[in-house]
């Protein structure tokens, strides 16, 4: 039996030469077991050497090959090929992104912006050493928000981080409520002064797409309108007790 | 023999279509491409059209309060004028716009109430509480409130 072939149309962009990036054309086999990535590898293999794009793990840990297919934003590695017969499937470079080349999008900003929320466990008296005892119900509490791989795809499906350059975005605050939730973390008080701001957690207007589009179940809209909640009963108990509160021990 | 002293394969053309002018370098740093974002970029998905109507449906909620305070005021300034605000609230216009908010005020509570579950993560003995077990409540009482709302409107 023949293997069918699927039409792949790729964004290509050249900062040396293009204005802007076009599509081209590419016919792949689609292998059963093959999924974007290995039709990416196809083209650069077998087709057109130039092409630019990111990946690393091939299994949906290193979070670097983030693609737009079809205007959705996948991982490459996880989605099969087969599910887009009888084509064509369109790949674009990560959506609200400068682009670098093809498929390759600039992250510098996020990076600077994860560094903003201190996901490291925070401890008033400096970094402890010795052992932090949990038990797995208190890991149970920021377990699901600890998976995120940082493959940006959350970037990609949240309007917000295209329109408002300065939103802190999904992934990142979903890990400020991980570190939060975390029973060994005193940092709490210090993430809430920093992301309590329009640029922060305010700025999030509860679209959703970027719990719809994570292939950790990460939950970063959950975790948003979590820390909105928890942020909005400290700004009220500060309201209604305003010679001097604190925040309770977690 | 150091790498850079080896002979470099020549590098295979591309499919891409050649430029039509020289190519022009940056130096030391890339030219980045910024995707333009269309002022329609909400209409490319039904979850971007739905999460535009929710906000919208504020408006909607803005108009209710403003008609319910018209309509104390009326109230409060006797029969005549209670009267004359139900004539006005009798227009086909009128009417219009307040099925028009209806619609726009079930798509606001509807959502928020969905929106509660997500917001309030609730454990008891460390197993998350089911999302309709937060919703289901606020569901049943707004329920509960709009039938004795409706007793007390229609028994009048």
């Amino acid at each position: 039996m023949n293997t069918p072939m699927i039409e792949m149309q790729v964004a290509r962009y050249s900062p040396e030469r293009d204005s802007q990036p076009y599509l081209q054309r590419f016919e792949v086999p689609v292998k059963p077991e093959w999924v974007i990535l290995d039709a990416l590898n196809y083209i650069k293999d077998k087709l057109d050497g130039t092409l630019t794009f990111r990946w690393s793990c091939r299994m949906g840990i290193c979070g670097s090959c983030g693609y737009m297919v079809n205007n959705e934003p996948k991982l490459g590695c996880a989605t099969f090929l087969s599910q887009y017969l009888p084509g064509p499937i369109k790949i674009e470079p990560l959506r609200n992104f400068p682009v670098v080349r093809d498929l390759v999008v600039e992250i510098s900003d996020f990076l600077e912006k994860l560094k903003r929320v201190r996901p490291w466990l925070i401890h008033e008296n400096g970094n402890g050493a010795g052992e932090y005892l949990q038990t797995p119900s208190q890991l149970e509490e920021f377990r699901q928000h600890s998976m995120c791989i940082n493959c940006l795809l959350c970037y990609a499906a949240c309007p917000i981080s295209g329109l408002d350059p300065v939103f802190i975005g999904p992934a990142a605050l979903a890990l400020a409520q991980r570190y939060n939730k975390d029973s060994r973390d005193e940092g709490a008080e210090e993430r809430m002064a920093i992301l309590s701001h329009p640029e922060g957690i305010w700025g999030c207007t509860f679209v959703g797409e970027c719990t719809k589009v994570c292939p950790k179940h990460v939950d970063p809209a959950g975790a948003i309108q979590q820390y909105k909640l928890a942020a909005a009963m400290e700004g009220m108990k500060q309201f209604l007790m305003p010679w001097g509160h604190r925040q309770e021990e977690r | 023999m150091s790498r850079a002293g080896q002979a470099r394969a020549p590098i295979r053309p591309s499919a891409a279509p050649q430029p039509e002018t020289a190519p022009t370098y940056t130096e030391f740093h890339p030219r980045w491409y910024r995707p333009p974002i269309s002022t329609y970029w909400w209409l490319g998905k039904s979850a971007y059209v739905k999460f535009i109507l929710r906000e919208l449906s504020s408006v909607a909620v803005a108009w209710a309060v403003a008609l319910l305070l018209v309509q104390i005021r009326a109230i409060s300034s006797g029969g005549d004028a209670y009267t004359r605000f139900l004539h006005r609230m009798s227009s086909p216009w009128m009417i219009a716009i307040n099925i028009f908010a209806f619609a726009f005020l079930m798509l606001h509570s509807i959502t928020w109430f969905n929106l509660a579950p997500k917001a309030m993560a609730v454990r008891i003995r460390g197993i998350r509480v089911p999302g309709l077990l937060i919703s289901g409540p606020q569901y049943a009482a707004w329920i509960a409130i709009s039938a004795i709302i409706f007793a007390v409107v229609l028994t009048r």
